[in-house]
């Protein structure tokens, strides 16, 4: 719901906003330059003496007028022509033209009103009120998405483009959110829809009816100080009825132009400063420096547009249409999808047409509209679950466990959950797990247990089907490629064979890089831009169905570097294995972000085992600045499957490597790296306590004992892996 | 005075018919490329000892603007009443502002003067940017303004 109302204004209005925050932000640089040319009063200055420099230089002045700025402008007539000029205090003299340039008035007709007049300034009104509820949306879905306000600043994770959006988006609100709400005030104000902030003082009944007397005389402009002046107007010459008119921030009087008693003065309503103050914190008049933050913030809507675009249409390419979608009351199979961006409803489409591929009745829809009373055909349940943020239900499954606590009559369908998220989230799947949970608590069977597919991967979901398939007795074929990207081939340089011996043969596999296009070097397409820890996508001959390995070199190395070990009938695998030197691949760069060693100088705890050593050797290799790494790897034994042995002594030498902690599972006393890990409990608490980041690479299993290790050991310091993994020092990459 | 005020509010509505003698009299106000926002300009007429008798036109929509108009704002205190019905669009720069009104006969020759104030954003005001007596022989002479109009006329 919240997200509907951040993306119809944002598309609806883009071009607006874009228009209003690009002449904003132009235009902020007016008051400062304003406020750096202008010659500035000295203190102590009062309204008098400027008023007694300025009428010497220009006998006819008939107005003066001070601009938030400091600015002094004087208006004159010199034997029946107008002047005016902006004032040196110090001097009473002008020293530049009063009008204002051409360009900053273009700049504001454009951005108030569009050059349209009333019919403008309502269009930007309604401009200014969608970058409101757009600031105030985002902010929901902000806070959303990291779990809590605390969190504002936390690291965020997940795809570039939507990472970016809520990077700018978190700094820029709190400006937007200022000069949209000042520009309805402001809007409200010039169609007179807020109380007269300026009542009429009335004009003196009596006057002296003499007139001449000296500036310096006039006490009230002896006491006003020139910061405080807005306006000095003198009467009108040979009019004795006529009075000087005083503004200043306090108020309006009227001063007598014969004896120079103050004759009336109406102090300056509350509701009036409220109003000036919100025009000064718009406009950056009187408020230079914050005009200047505001219009740099306003810089980020044309860029949370562009990427607010790319999102939805990412979202939008990610939903395919469901082909022969059945009712829910004939289908003997339910798929319900409780997805966000939308993606989730990719993987139901691929599911949906393998299952009526092998003769189901499939029907699909949104977790929201759960209602199991009516599924009178129905054998089984499929739930496709996202997390949204810190565990909550994304929107297509709103109020959905409500529903399902509450179907106490329905019939126990059994019911299978799938969760889909993103590994390096502290909450993943947390909400899969949840359904999960309640479903089994309120008694619905189990068709299969609970899995995972993490970033959408591919392989997780296949492996998924398979599961699915063995249950229903049939093969489902599930072959779910978003988006097959652009493939490149790559030509093998060396390999490096291990672990023949333990039943586990490896490979080290060295490409070389691909040429690049010049668009590619341009745009970091392609294979210009990639560090260790990012993936590659590999196509292996006679499936359509990339595999993902870990790459174990960046850019810099000159090569692509990865571990893969040969599975027991492995299509993939199997290929790569037999490549020799001179044999080619298709492959695509996929970025994993949330799976860099980072550039700080923070200690790292890399644990890896088998073929997880890949990106965990790509950091320890490019670390030339000597940042401690404390690497734990796990092997079966090392005579033959110590992957790198040749490299490590190097990188010890070389101080890329503090530390290499070795687990040996076949030997007479066999360790995992988990048990490495609690052997060296203290050191690794010493380290973390000390800020160290800890990134885990392997297999599932592994994953999941490294993660009870750690909690075991971080206890007795009060943290925890989930602690950890909020504040991005506990990264897993993991299939 | 109060009845002059009534016969000028009475002349100066546009959608009443002609009445008895009146006569229909055309302003032509043309501003100079003064180089900046639409101008505001209010038409009044003053009477002979100078006091305010009532308005003609208010060229500008914004009421709270209207304080720039000075003179006319310090003869009113503001009172957008002065202006119901007489209200257009301010005057862009190098445009003419042409309106024909009914103006009772009583008006002419008998030291009225009619006077524009006149308003530009961010420029300086210019109350009594055009101060002219209305007479009959005056009729048709175009006369400059201050600042901002090139020139003013009023023909019957």
């Amino acid at each position: 719901m919240i997200r509907a109302f951040h993306r119809w204004p944002g598309l609806l209005a883009l071009a607006l906003v874009c228009i209003l925050s690009l002449s904003g932000a132009a235009l902020s640089v007016f008051p400062a330059a304003e406020r750096l040319t202008a010659p500035q009063a000295e203190t102590r200055l009062t309204v008098a003496r400027l008023a007694d420099r300025i009428q010497a230089v220009y006998p006819g002045v008939e107005q003066i007028r001070r601009a938030p700025s400091g600015r002094i402008t004087a208006y004159w007539f010199d034997q029946g022509a107008p002047g005016a000029a902006v004032i040196d205090p110090a001097t009473g003299q002008g020293v530049a033209a009063a009008d204002p340039s051409q360009v900053q008035r273009w700049l504001t007709n454009l951005h108030r009103s569009l050059f349209l007049g009333d019919a403008g300034r309502i269009t930007m009104a309604i401009g200014a009120a969608a970058l409101l509820v757009l600031s105030a949306s985002g902010g929901v879905l902000v806070m959303r998405r990291v779990g809590g306000w605390r969190n504002w600043f936390a690291r965020l994770r997940g795809p570039r483009a939507h990472r970016f959006h809520v990077e700018v988006a978190r700094i820029a609100v709190i400006g937007l959110v200022l000069s949209s709400s000042t520009a309805l005030w402001m809007a409200a104000s010039t169609f007179d829809l807020l109380p007269d902030s300026d009542p009429a003082l009335a004009m003196p009944a009596e006057v002296s009816g003499e007139t001449g007397v000296a500036l310096a005389r006039i006490p009230v402009l002896n006491q006003t100080p020139v910061s405080a002046l807005r306006e000095l107007n003198f009467p009108f010459p040979g009019d004795a009825t006529d009075v000087y008119t005083l503004r200043t921030d306090q108020g309006t009087g009227y001063l007598d132009q014969g004896t120079g008693a103050l004759l009336g003065w109406a102090d300056l309503a509350g509701w009036a400063r409220v109003s000036d103050t919100l025009v000064m914190l718009h406009t950056g008049q009187g408020a230079a420096v914050l005009g200047l933050i505001l219009g740099l913030l306003a810089l980020g809507v044309p860029v949370m547009g562009v990427t607010g675009v790319w999102v939805w249409l990412a979202g939008r390419r990610g939903r395919p249409r469901i082909r022969g979608n059945m009712s829910m009351a004939r289908a003997d199979t339910i798929v319900l999808v409780g997805s966000e961006g939308g993606s989730t409803w990719g993987f139901a489409a691929t599911l949906q047409a393998a299952l009526k591929r092998a003769g189901h009745r499939v029907h699909v829809g949104a977790m929201s509209g759960f209602a199991p009373e009516r599924y009178d055909a129905a054998e089984r349940i499929i739930l496709l679950a996202a997390t949204y943020g810190d565990g909550a239900a994304p929107t297509s499954a709103t109020g959905f466990l409500e529903r399902l606590r509450k179907a106490e009559t329905a019939r126990r369908i059994p019911l299978a959950v799938v969760g889909f998220g993103d590994r390096t989230f502290p909450a993943y799947c947390a909400y899969a797990e949840e359904v999960a949970a309640v479903a089994l608590a309120q008694g619905w069977a189990q068709l299969v247990p609970l899995d995972t597919v993490d970033r959408q991967s591919p392989q997780d979901f296949a492996r998924w089907g398979r599961a699915l398939g063995e249950v229903l007795g049939c093969d489902l074929d599930m072959a779910h490629q978003p988006v097959l990207p652009h493939t490149e081939t790559l030509t093998l340089v060396s390999r490096r064979d291990y672990g023949a011996e333990v039943q586990a043969p490896t490979a080290i596999l060295r490409f070389a890089l691909p040429k690049l296009t010049l668009w590619q070097w341009l745009t970091g397409g392609g294979f210009a831009r990639f560090e260790a820890g990012d993936l590659i996508g590999i196509l292996p001959e006679g499936s359509a169905l990339p595999r993902l390995y870990s790459l174990a070199s960046a850019r810099r190395d000159g090569f692509l570097e990865i571990v893969v070990k040969k599975q027991p009938g492995g299509l993939c695998s199997g290929q790569l294995a037999a490549l020799e030197p001179g044999d080619t691949v298709r492959a695509f760069p996929r970025p994993n972000p949330g799976f860099h060693a980072g550039r700080d100088r923070a200690p790292l705890i890399l644990i890896g085992a088998g073929t997880g050593i890949a990106p965990l050797a790509g950091f320890v290799r490019g670390n030339a600045r000597h940042r401690p790494i404390h690497l734990f790897f796990g092997l079966r034994h090392p005579d033959s499957d110590l992957l790198y042995d040749e490299e490590m002594p190097l990188w010890q030498a070389q101080r890329r490597l503090t530390r290499l902690v070795t687990a040996v599972s076949r030997s007479a006393r066999p360790r995992y790296v988990q048990d490495a890990l609690r052997g060296d409990a203290a050191e690794v608490v010493r380290l973390i306590c000390d800020g160290a980041r800890v990134m885990v690479c392997g297999g599932r299993d592994m994953a999941a004992g490294v993660a009870d290790a750690l909690a075991d050991i971080l206890a007795p310091a009060g943290l925890s892996p989930a602690m950890l993994k909020a504040e991005g020092r506990y990264v897993e990459d993991v299939y | 005075m109060k009845s002059l005020l009534a016969t000028l509010a009475l002349t100066t509505a546009l959608t009443l018919p002609a009445i008895a003698m009146a006569r229909p009299v055309t302003l032509t106000t043309a501003l100079t490329n003064y180089g900046g926002d639409g101008a505001y300009l209010a038409l009044y007429v003053t009477d002979a000892s100078g006091a305010y008798a009532g308005s003609l036109w208010m060229a500008g929509g914004k009421s709270k603007y209207y304080k720039h108009l000075s003179d006319w704002y310090r003869a009113t205190g503001g009172d957008t009443a002065q202006v119901n019905g007489i209200t257009g669009a301010s005057v862009g720069a190098g445009r003419t502002l042409e309106i024909t009104l009914d103006l009772a006969d009583a008006l002419f020759d008998a030291g009225y003067t009619l006077h524009i104030d006149a308003a530009v954003e961010d420029m300086r005001d210019s109350p009594n940017e055009v101060a002219v007596p209305l007479t009959t022989t005056g009729a048709g002479a175009p006369v400059p303004g201050r600042r901002y109009v090139a020139s003013f006329a009023y023909d019957m």
